[in-house]
Order: structure tokens, then sequence, then C-alpha cells
């Protein structure tokens, strides 16, 4: 039987998180009330005209740089001529044939340790459109639609990669790595269910060893990473099922149904739309100068990939915890400064990683979110350190710590969570919880060493957790072998 | 004289002399109006009402002693595709015959900052595509010289109005030559900036990379106030030019000897009329009389302007047209049942034939396998046109051309045979496709029809023409002479 494999190429649109529209000052902000953050320019009234803000020129030569790209030094926009209801002017102010950034490469890391390249065709500015509401599912069937043109006019990256991606893990590590890259370098908030983060998947299979491609599908409407996956898993499916049976794959755009789990045709090639490009007469070309990329490249911060190295090699992490730390900027500067208080990495990442993620994920909050600073965890391991609270008791404190903002000292005064250290105070609970459980001691003569650890448990129950634990220990293992 | 025959700048000094008022002058304008616009036809809206509030505003600021422009208390019409916030702007078109702006134009920001009192929006042939005005969806507004002929186009309403002194001056705009045509058919000066001069924040665009506005007015003195008022960059426009406005006045008056005025051959050809070209060698006599140094020069690629103005124009109105689908504002066939039929219904009704004719073509142009024969190639032949006029440049301070192929025309002679109007425009497109600023100005008449002249200069350089226009019009009579309206 013929083994196939899938080619898979995906195209990416983010949201630039500029505070104004691409080509007007109207705000960019999600979820306001419907047609609220519009103008006369970006509801395309007649007579208006574009003014391009030069903070998406910055954000594309930020991602341009962050993805190893080289940066078109001119570069003119161009009209993508189409109509739809959500386009005011029913055309796309776009870049065609000079994109601002070209011949660009990202890494990501393989299930089995590998690293694999993966080459990043272009990427080029444009704005995005409106968004329909219908009475009904589709613009077809509906009975009435209303337009929502808050959205148009924001701006986009539209990021191209090669068709380098085998499988859907792969699909899915490559907008991992770029989504953490792009959020690093602070240009979008990559949020794929608000749809600042929007992934179209060109998609086909063919024999292995065959070296010219099959022919390839577009599929659109993956709202999340499992959509994603799923969608080009039924598709490399479907296409192989396709010509097993003796069919042909015909090229065309394809939209994923989530709910169905299949992917559904949209529209052929011969279906396909003549955009008419021609360059936006209405804007002058732009040319970026060697200063202002060289002025953006010093304020590139260090990228997902190089982290994880440093964290790795410098720090000796596992590639998992590092994974996890760097995962964000705001962690993983959040672990940073945290590393240059306390010398102890392994430390740090258990807390970060663990507890203080816990916390903060039951709160639905992050680090940058949320009340505390790198400063409240580096007393918080310092008085771990000094026995001043236990493990368990830091458990109770991050909490309240996040909850209030207060300093851990300050928490562990007030509530009294000071762990109790006082051998004679210890000493008496010790030996009333050994009176109390005489069959516990029995056991433990017998050979059974798990014993030891109820006798701990019920020592720390009625210490209310406070006592130190290691101190407990040793005073229970005096009394039990003097017994 | 009747305040109505008068220009901008003589009201100007009457009312600084404390002679007349603003409200006055308004006042007469409108009975004027009353008893013209009837037969002339050029008004799509008056603002009657909106003009007189502001001329006593005018009036009150005179009186508490502010200096103001020169244009403050005149009465003044703007063509129908520029945005006048509150005040309907239709571009003649059925498809924004209800359509009401939001905003004003730049231009309009800057007349009423220099206190221009407007009367009305006027008539235009639709989306600004023709040279007759016959295709306004409204109706046909009539030549003051002759109610028979045309006043041309496409801004046959700001011509006609002034000339017939409806407005002191009016503001039109100049695709291909939308300004300087009309105006040579109403006896008027027109100019059409230098491309990126004037910003057109607000001007419905018909080909983003030709259209400018511009003024008509009833002499070279007037044109010069005008632009002063409207020239100048504008954040809002990414093509406006960030270049200071010279004090234009400062040409007027000079003495022109031993100016270099080139006169191309390529202008002289076939199809122009003979008294037209008789005419313009008149004039340029009367230059040379004026110590100018006249010499006739060759600028090859000109045989080619039709041809590509008529590739780039409509490929750009085709997606500057795009926005008009009946989803946001203006003229929406309500009988459709679904997107599909809603877009083609309300464009195929909402447009006239001309409009339509004209996206088509530029859609073709535009096409994926057409682009590069057509659109791109077009681009390529305007870069040549363009170092036409640099190299012309080197040598002449001022081009001297013919306006138009003859004088004003009559009603359908042309309309019928759409090639022979489009040929009409082979001494003005050319100048746009170069971005050039050109002046078109009388130069004499043939049975009582007059005969425009145009003077082209390089960019930024329209002080040159004033200077030239000016001196010109001190040593001829033509401006002077007002059509006589049968009321």
């Amino acid at each position: 039987m013929t083994q196939y494999e899938a080619v898979i190429g995906l195209e990416v649109h983010v949201e630039l998180k500029t505070k104004t529209k691409i080509f007007c000052s109207c705000s960019t902000e999600f979820g306001k009330a419907p047609n609220s953050h519009v103008c006369p320019v970006c509801l395309g009234l007649p007579g208006v005209l574009p003014v391009l803000n030069k903070k998406v020129v910055e954000f594309g030569i930020r991602t341009g740089l962050a993805l190893h790209a080289d940066i078109n030094r001119r570069n003119k926009f161009d009209r993508k001529n189409y109509y739809y209801p959500d386009l005011s002017k029913n055309f796309q102010t776009s870049q065609f044939d000079q994109p601002i950034c070209e011949h660009g490469a990202l890494t990501i890391d393989l299930e089995n340790g590998e690293k694999k390249v993966i080459g990043i065709t272009r990427a080029h500015m444009e704005e995005d459109a409106g968004k329909l509401v219908h009475n009904g599912n589709t613009i077809s069937v509906s009975s009435g639609s209303l337009v929502d043109y808050n959205r148009v006019g924001v701006p986009l990256l539209e990021i191209v990669s090669e068709p380098d991606m085998r499988s859907a893990e792969e699909a899915k590590a490559y907008v991992d790595e770029l989504k953490k890259i792009i959020q690093y370098i602070d240009v979008s908030d990559c949020k794929m269910e608000e749809g600042s983060l929007r992934v179209d998947a060109n998609v086909s299979v063919r024999p292995i060893g065959q070296i010219d491609f099959g022919t390839r599908t577009e599929t659109k409407n993956m709202n999340s990473f499992k959509a994603l996956q799923r969608a080009i898993d039924y598709e490399i499916a479907r296409q192989i099922e396709t010509i097993e049976s003796g069919g042909t794959i015909v090229q065309e755009t394809r939209t994923w149904d989530d709910e169905r789990g299949m992917t559904l045709s949209m529209r052929s090639k011969e279906e396909a739309h003549d955009y008419r490009y021609f360059p936006e007469p209405d804007l002058a070309p732009i040319v970026i100068s060697e200063e202002w990329i060289e002025e953006v490249r010093r304020q590139l911060p260090e990228l997902p990939q190089s982290r994880r190295s440093r964290l790795v090699l410098e720090d000796g992490l596992s590639l998992y915890d590092a994974t996890v730390i760097t995962d964000t900027l705001a962690m993983a500067d959040f672990y940073d400064r945290v590393r240059m208080g306390i010398d102890d990495a392994k430390s740090i990442a258990n807390l970060l990683m663990g507890d203080l993620s816990k916390s903060l994920n039951e709160l639905g909050s992050s680090v940058d979110e949320s009340n505390i600073d790198p400063a409240h965890v580096i007393e918080l391991i310092r008085l771990m350190y000094d026995g001043t609270i236990s493990g368990k008791i830091a458990k109770q404190v991050i909490p309240e710590m996040l909850k209030t903002g207060d300093m851990p000292k300050k928490i562990v005064e007030e509530k009294g969570l000071v762990q109790m250290s006082d051998e004679g105070a210890l000493e008496a609970i010790v030996l009333s919880v050994l009176q109390e459980n005489p069959q516990s001691v029995e056991d433990y003569k017998n050979g059974k060493d798990k014993a030891v650890g109820f006798l701990v448990g019920q020592v720390m129950k009625a210490t209310k957790g406070k006592a130190n634990p290691g101190l407990v220990n040793k005073l229970l293992k005096e009394k039990l072998s003097l017994n | 004289m009747k305040f109505h025959e008068m220009t901008a700048h003589e009201l100007s000094a009457l009312m600084q002399q404390g002679q007349v008022s603003a409200e006055e002058i308004t006042r007469d304008h409108i009975k004027h109006v009353e008893q013209v616009e009837p037969s002339v036809c050029s008004m799509v809206s008056k603002t009657e009402s909106i003009a007189l509030d502001r001329a006593k505003e005018i009036d009150q600021k005179r009186a508490s002693g502010e200096v103001l422009s020169p244009l403050a208390g005149i009465p003044m019409g703007i063509k129908d595709n520029i945005s006048t916030k509150g005040v309907r702007t239709t571009c003649s078109a059925k498809m924004l015959e209800n359509y009401i702006p939001t905003y004003d134009a730049h231009v309009m920001e800057k007349l009423h900052e220099a206190g221009g009192v407007m009367l009305g929006k006027l008539n235009m042939d639709e989306f600004a595509m023709g040279s007759s005005t016959e295709n306004s969806r409204f109706f046909t507004t009539k030549n003051p010289w002759d109610l028979s002929c045309v006043p041309g186009g496409s801004s046959g309403g700001p011509a006609a109005c002034v000339s017939a002194g409806e407005v002191v001056f009016s503001l039109g705009s100049d695709t291909g030559g939308s300004i300087r045509q009309p105006a040579s058919l109403c006896g008027l000066v027109g100019l059409k900036p230098t491309y990126g001069r004037v910003s057109r924040y607000g001007l419905i665009a018909f080909a983003s990379s030709l259209d400018q506005i511009g003024p008509f007015t009833k002499d070279v003195e007037d044109a010069a106030l005008v632009m002063e008022t409207i020239a100048g960059y504008d954040r809002r426009d990414s093509t406006s030019a960030d270049v200071a406005v010279p004090r234009y006045r400062d040409y007027l008056n000079q003495d022109i000897k031993g100016m270099r005025i080139g006169v191309p051959r390529e202008y002289f050809a076939e199809g122009l009329e003979e008294t037209t070209v008789s005419l313009v060698k008149q004039a340029i006599k009367k230059f040379e009389d004026l110590g100018a140094i006249v010499e006739e020069i060759s600028m090859p690629y000109t045989a080619y302007a039709l041809a590509v103005y008529y590739i780039i124009a409509p490929a750009e109105c085709s997606s500057n047209l795009a926005r008009f689908d009946g989803v946001r504002y203006g003229y929406r066939d309500e009988t459709a049942e679904d997107i599909f039929s809603m877009y083609t219904k309300t464009r195929a009704e909402g447009f006239g034939h001309e409009v339509k004719k004209r996206i088509m073509l530029g859609t073709y142009a535009l096409s994926s396998g057409y682009y590069d024969a057509y659109y791109k190639k077009a681009q390529q032949v305007r870069t040549l046109i363009k170092q036409d006029f640099d190299r012309a440049f080197e040598t002449y301070d001022l081009l001297l051309t013919p306006t138009a192929i003859g004088p004003a025309f009559k009603f359908g002679e042309k309309s019928q045979d759409p090639l022979s109007m489009y040929l009409s425009d082979i001494c003005t497109v050319t100048i746009n496709l170069a971005g050039v600023p050109a002046l078109s100005m009388p130069c004499g008449f043939v049975n009582g029809l007059p005969v425009g002249l145009q003077l082209v200069a390089a960019p930024f350089a329209e002080g040159t023409i004033f200077k030239a226009a000016h001196a010109y019009e001190q040593a001829t009579e033509f401006h002077k002479k007002r059509p006589v309206l049968e009321v």
C-alpha cells in the first residue's frame, strides 16, 4: 500500500496591538458596542483618504527581525478588490508584491527532541475587515444581516510559511512558537478565541518519495489549536481516502465545521476571486531607513528559543521546565527577576510552575496582571529557607498574597502562620500524639515505617500545620526509638 | 457695475471701504440666481439661508474690527463632489441623491475659515465622468454664452454658475480636464493645480492619482486669491505635498520679458478647429509682444496620453466606486432578495451609462492576465510622458497650448459619439498624467463663444502661470466680457 506524507503551509493573520487603526485614529479596542469605534475614514465614506499609522510599520519591522527575515526598504500598499459587506470600501488595503518581510525562518522543537526549521515566505501589512452578524447561519440563508465596523481597519500582519510542515503536530508547534515570539515582541495579544490570531491551512498529500506537491486545499475557520490540529488531520485523511478510492483532489477553499468535525467546500478555484490588485494611489510609498531598523533591533527582547536554551544550559533546568517558564514573556521575565534574588533555579521553577501558577489559574490571572512582584516571591522563598514557614504554609500564603498584594512576611505574622520551631512546645505535642495513638507506635515497632507519616500528620493537625516538619520528624523518631 | 458682474477682489475692496456689506452682496447674488438659474440650471442644491447667516456673521466680524480674508463675504459655489458637512453632496448621481456628508472637505474648512459664503452645490457629469455635464443624472446645465450649448464638463455647473454671475467663484475638480475645458467653454479662468498642491480630503474620488481641486474665477487675480486659501499641506491626504504656499498675488503685475515659453506641436494635432488654432496663434503673438520668447517644441509621448488616461482613470475609478453598494449609505434597490442581487441591482440602477462603462473598462484593465498589458504598461508610458515635461521645463518656464479642440458644442452633438467626446480631452489629459499645474483663460471668441488657451508650468510653479496669465490678461480685454442672459 502507498504510504503518504502531508505537506502543510500556514497563513497566519495576527491583529497588531496598536492603540489606533492602520489608516485612521479610531481605537482598536476589542469588545466595545457595535460601530462605536468608527469614523468617516474607516467607514469608507465618500471622499476619505487613508493615513498610515507608523506604528504598524514598526511592528512589521519588529516581527520581521524576530523571524530572521529580510526587511524590504521600500514598501508600498496595494488594493485587493472584492465585494463583501464587512469591507467598507469593497477593497482591502494590503501589500501584494512588495511585502515588508521576506525569507524568514522559525525553529520548532519536535517531540523526539530534534529541532526543525520552518521557512517563512513573507509577512505583509494589511487592514482587517468588520464583522457580520447574520439572522441565520450564513449570509445566503439569513433574513437579515448586521455589520459591525469596529474591527475594520484594525492592523493585521499576514505571515505566510513555506510548505515545510509534515503533520498536524508540526503545524501546531509552528503556530505555538510563532505565537510565543509575537507575544514576546509585544506586537499582538494572539488570542485565537478573540480572533486576534487566525490560521488558514494549505494542505496537500503525496506518496512518500514523490518530489512534486499534490493539489492543495486551503482550510479556514479554525478557532482554536485543537480545531487546527483536527482540521489538518481530517483534511489529510480525506485527501488520502479520495486518492485511494480513485478520485482527484480539487484545488479549493474549504471551511472547518467544528461541530461536525469535518471540512466543507466553500469555493473552487474557478469561483476564486480575481482580486485585481493594483498599487494604492492614495498612499505614498514608505521608505524604511537603516537607522529605523537598527533602532527597532535594539529594542527587541531575548526571544523564546534563546531563553529556553539559557535556562537549560546556564540554570540547569530541564527542557520541560524551561519551556513552561518561558511560555509567556511575563513569566520568563518574572523568573529572571526572582532568579536575581535567589540562587536556586529549581526551587524557583517549582514554585512558579506549581503553587503560584495554580493559584493564578484559579484567579484567572497571570503574573503580569497580578498583585505581586518578584520581591514577593523572593521573600517567600527566603522565609522557607530560614525555616520561618514550611512549604505547606507557603501554599496558604500564596493565595493571600495574590488577593491582598501584601508581602509574605506580613501575612505570616498577621495570620500567625510562623512555623513552630520551639522544641519544648513541640515535644509536649509529640508526646501526647504518641499517647493517643498506641496502635501506630506498635506498628512502627513492628517495622512499619509508614506509621511515622501518619503520626507526623497528627502533629501537623494538632498544630494547624504550623509545626516545623523536619523538627517533628526528628522528635518523633527520637521518642519512638526511646520507647 | 452690478455686484454679480464683479470679481472677488473688486467686491472685497468695496466691503473694506464700507461701501457694501456681505449681506447686500449675498442678497444681490441670491436674487440673480432666482432670475437666471431657471435657464442656466447649474445648481443641484441651493443653500441661501446658510449663506445669509454666514454673510451676516462676516459683517459682524468686520464691524468688530477683525482683519478678514479677501474672500470673506464672497458668494461661492462648490462642485457637488466636494463634501460639505450637513449639505447634500450628490456627485450628480442617483447613487448619492440623498447622501449628506458628516464632515467637511479640507478645502471647505479652508474656505469657511476665510469666510466664503456658499450659495449652492453645483451640477456635474455623474461622478465627474464626462466633458459636457450631459451625464448628470438630474438635469443638463446650459452654457450662459449660448443656452443651446453645453458648458463643458465635468465641472459644467461650477463653470456656468460663475460665468452667469450666480456666484463670484467656484471650486471644481479636474481629473483629465474637468476644470480647464469648461473654463475654456465658458470664458473663465480655471486652474488645475499641481498634483498634491490642494488636499483631496473630502473630494469624492474618481481617479485618485489624477484628481485635483481647483478654482473657477472671472480673472487671474481671483484665481490667485482662491489658491492662497485652498492650497497647502494636509496630513489627512498622504499625497498632499508639504511645500510652502507662496503669496500668489506677488506674481501679479510682473514683467514677463525674457520668459521662455514652449509651444508643443503635438497639441495642434488633427481635430483641432481652425478658429481655435488662429486665436491661440494670436495669443502667442501677444505673449511675444510682451517680451516672452516663444518657441515650438516637441513632446513625442503626447500621442499616447489618451490611451494611457483611458486605462489609468477607469482602473482607479473601478476600485474607488466599489464602495457604492447600497450597504451603508446612498441608493439601495429594495426589491433585492439577497446580497448578490442587492449589489447588482443597486449598482445597475444607481449608476448611469457612462459610469458603468468606465467601471467595466477599469475592471477589465486590472483583471488577472491583462494587468501587465494594460495597467502596468500604462503606468510605464505615464513615466515617459512625465519625462517629456521634465525635459521641457529644463529649458522653458511655461508651455502654451489650446485648452479644448473648439468652442462650446451643441447638446447631443457629441454624446452620441463617445470617441469624439474622449478625443476632445486631448489637450488636457496629458497634464493630469504628468501631475503638473495648468490654467485655462480666455483668448478670444468664435461666433460669440469663448475660446481658451492653456498655460502649463513645472510642478509647484503655479506662481509662474499667474505671472504670465496676469500679464496677458492685462494686455487683453477678453476677461471683461460677460455673457448676456435674457431673463
